[in-house]
């Protein structure tokens, strides 16, 4: 009944084999991400709830039909972007946590950068979005578009789409931040001097998190 | 930045509090028990609290009642009961130097104080604290407007609130990882002590249950102050010529399904480690192994997941569906298998074991008794059907101040004394002890068992006057007798903390570094433990936590190898 098998350098916990293998952050880290999800799932259903006893919804292909210099009547087509540079920072973030097991620090450093671009553009894409949305009148406690049917827009429509999409907003930009925070600790050599690259990891978990949660906001606000 | 600080800074800051709530709770009981008395003298001590009759005004009343439910609810029985003994505990039980992140830790801790002094603000403000009962509801939490307490009030309890739900989630995460990651060689999880398992299960609770309370307050903030109606919809208000309001859509119910997400498992947040302590108290004292330690972590385990299935059985009389309902029963009434378990457990350690009543041990025992006397009525509330008639009336405060208020604060008691030796290296005293338990006990059920009579007899609660109808009118008397015995309680827990504090400078030393002959490993630390807990190496655990009476011997500490010629272990 004990656990006896010793690893050598699990120098993190004395008693032989560490649960999961994992250090103590890097399970953290996943409590963390469980509690989150936690947090917008009790967003997304209380949006769920109100959308489906409501009588009508506007039609995410009507309102979300612009895109920057080409103009109106492209449905979806800004969005699609917007997940697209998501998805590829998700990718760029792996290259880096793969570079850092090689203990590549280059690798991390360029990979990290291009990850922090992918997130800076997907907030730039998003101010740009809000911006316009605003410019067409919709704001926490204003919608001025119509339901499907053509009655009277329902008021929680721009009441969750912006609070959501910003309380994910919110998450990319302190993703964005601890990525810089963690580039400049590459850059000074801490991990190299640590021996691992352990951090670059957790935060990867982070904005995988961060990415995972958007596929289910952009399914439920743009596609359903 | 030590564990062993943190858990005293908790445990003082909840102490605070629970004076704060409980001189709350006696001022509203001078209401309720003496309703057309005029108390001149708190006008002067109260302010614009009391009105020119020397009587409690409605408003503040309310406000008594929302905020000792606040601060009891959250502030003492979670922050100050699962923040001092799972920081005190966890490291020292499972044999580490301190939390995994002691620098989280101290976050933890410091976040709460900032909630504490954001809700100690809202009191001083001009148009009083919130007044529309702890659970926040709509639309009395959403519209600034809606009574005094609604609007700066209203504010400052929600940002004290967010705050607090930060600290618990940074220590909740702290309390996981310390517990699953820092454990001593040998401390393999089916050898901790039931402490540990309990708070491991109350911090999973919350790390799960806390943020939906978060996404939560975020909607009602953004219903607050950004026009949004999440939760508003169809309002009319007559007075000052306001009309209808412009918020359409919103359902007030949603945040009910959002907050009682939390709001259960909350409760259990709060009972679980007060069953881990009582557990432990109750084997070290009895002298005798738990019985039944695997069906007790089975037990705390059916406990955690059934949490998350049964929050609307506080919403039977919203609309809700009725077969929806009748599945929360049935969800509901499961729980009554594990507590029962547990209860069963408990009564079989101590049976036939040679008692040592120490004043940890009375508390421990009397958290049982309030635990069978609270949970019974918890099954009578769970059922759907008899919850129309009991639903807001005194029977559900009888029932969770007695399963939920006072057995936690019996574990917290019971934890405080057994463990005071490690944390001051001094006994608290006895006899004052003696006569903390009784008084508080006897008085506990005085002020509480009539209060199901009260409510069978439809008394409803959160009623400023019950003076002024007929059927409740033959309750004066007994009103007058229930807030009568609750000022001697609230006395005597004055003088619990004259002992508490009393004894750290003055109580009987510590001279042996295992008072109680347990077995557990922080019994093996000196017994000032210093920064690090163990002067030199961590022990290494042979053995489970409950070897006690095993082949002749009184105790066998964890850190004791297994002997050639032992029976069976663990």
């Amino acid at each position: 009944m004990s656990t006896t098998v010793t690893t050598t350098g699990t120098k993190w916990w004395s008693g032989g084999r560490s649960p999961f293998n994992v250090e103590y952050g890097k399970l953290m880290m996943w409590y963390f991400l469980m509690s989150d999800a936690f947090t917008f799932g009790a967003f997304l259903i209380a949006y769920g709830t109100v959308r489906f006893s409501a009588n009508g919804w506007p039609d995410p292909n009507e309102v979300f039909q612009s895109f920057p210099g080409l103009g109106n009547g492209l449905p979806l087509l800004f969005v699609s972007l917007m997940t697209f540079i998501l998805i590829v920072s998700s990718v760029t973030m792996v290259l880096a946590v793969h570079a850092g097991h090689r203990g590549d620090k280059a690798g991390v450093i360029k990979y990290m950068i291009w990850t922090i671009v992918g997130g800076i553009a997907f907030l730039s894409c998003q101010a740009w979005e809000w911006t316009h949305l605003y410019h067409e009148g919709a704001w926490w406690g204003s919608n001025p578009f119509a339901n499907h049917d053509g009655s009277t827009g329902h008021q929680d429509f721009t009441n969750f789409f912006f609070t959501i999409t910003g309380f994910h907003g919110f998450h990319v930009f302190s993703g964005v931040v601890i990525n810089i925070i963690v580039l400049l600790m590459t850059i000074n050599g801490v991990f190299e001097r640590r021996g691992h690259y352990l951090m670059i990891e957790k935060v990867g978990l982070y904005w995988h998190f961060v990415d995972l949660v958007w596929v289910f906001v952009f399914t439920m606000f743009y596609l359903v | 930045m030590d564990h062993k600080m943190i858990a005293k800074q908790f445990l003082i800051t909840g102490m605070v509090w629970a004076i704060i709530g409980g001189l709350m709770s006696v001022l509203f009981r001078f209401q309720l028990g003496y309703p057309e008395a005029e108390f001149h003298w708190m006008k002067d001590l109260l302010g614009k609290w009391v009105n020119d009759k020397g009587q409690i005004t409605a408003e503040s009343y309310y406000s008594l009642v929302t905020i000792h439910g606040t601060v009891l609810v959250f502030f003492v029985l979670t922050a100050g009961l699962s923040g001092t003994f799972a920081n005190l505990l966890i490291p020292l039980q499972v044999g580490a130097r301190d939390m995994a992140s002691p620098m989280l830790n101290m976050l933890s801790y410091w976040f709460f104080l900032a909630a504490s002094l954001v809700m100690l603000s809202s009191i001083f403000v001009e148009t009083g604290p919130f007044s529309g009962g702890w659970t926040a509801y709509p639309p009395l939490s959403a519209l600034a407007s809606a009574q005094p307490g609604s609007g700066v009030g209203m504010d400052l309890w929600l940002i004290a609130m967010a705050l607090f739900v930060v600290s618990s989630l940074l220590g909740g995460l702290n309390y996981i990882a310390t517990i699953l990651n820092m454990r001593t060689k040998g401390m393999s999880m089916t050898r901790m002590p039931l402490t540990i398992w309990a708070l491991f299960f109350t911090a999973i609770l919350g790390v799960l249950s806390f943020p939906v309370l978060l996404s939560g307050f975020i909607l009602l903030i953004f219903d607050r102050n950004f026009g949004t109606s999440f939760y508003l919809s169809d309002i009319f208000i007559a007075t000052n010529n306001v009309g209808a309001l412009p918020n359409e859509g919103g359902n007030a119910v949603l945040y009910q399904h959002l907050f009682w997400f939390l709001g259960h498992p909350e409760v259990y947040i709060i009972i679980l480690p007060a069953m881990g302590m009582v557990s432990e108290v109750m084997a070290v004292n009895s002298r005798k192994p738990i019985f039944g330690y695997m069906a007790m972590i089975g037990s705390l385990f059916a406990i955690t997941v059934l949490a998350f299935l049964v929050w609307a059985h506080h919403m039977f009389v919203t609309g809700l569906n009725p077969f929806l309902g009748s599945i929360f029963v049935l969800l509901t009434l499961l729980i009554a298998v594990p507590s029962a378990i547990k209860v069963f457990n408990w009564l079989t350690t101590i049976w036939r074991g040679s008692i040592r009543f120490t004043p940890g041990m009375l508390f421990a025992i009397g958290f049982v008794s309030l635990f069978i006397s609270g949970g019974l009525t918890g099954i009578w509330l769970g059922n759907s059907a008899l919850d129309i008639h009991l639903h807001d009336t005194y029977f559900v405060i009888a029932h969770f101040h007695i399963v939920m208020g006072v057995a936690g604060m019996f574990g917290m008691f019971c934890g405080i004394y057994h463990w005071y030796p490690k944390m001051y290296g001094r006994y608290m005293n006895n006899t004052m002890g003696y006569i903390h338990f009784w008084v508080t006990m006897i008085g506990a059920y005085l002020i509480f068992w009539p209060m199901h009579y009260e409510g069978l007899a439809g008394m409803p609660r959160r009623y400023y006057d019950y003076s002024q109808w007929e059927s409740f009118k033959q309750f004066i008397e007994l009103n007058k007798f229930i807030s009568l015995v609750a000022m001697i309680v609230f006395a005597v827990q004055l003088l619990f903390l004259f002992n508490f504090f009393y004894s750290i400078f003055k109580g009987r030393r510590v001279r042996s570094q295992n008072p109680w002959g347990a077995t557990t490993l922080e019994w093996t630390t000196p017994i000032n433990p210093g920064h690090g807990n163990w002067v030199g190496e961590i022990p290494e655990v042979h053995r489970w936590a409950y070897d006690y009476g095993k082949d002749g011997q009184e105790f066998i500490p964890q850190t004791t190898p297994v002997g050639a010629n032992e029976t069976n272990h663990h």
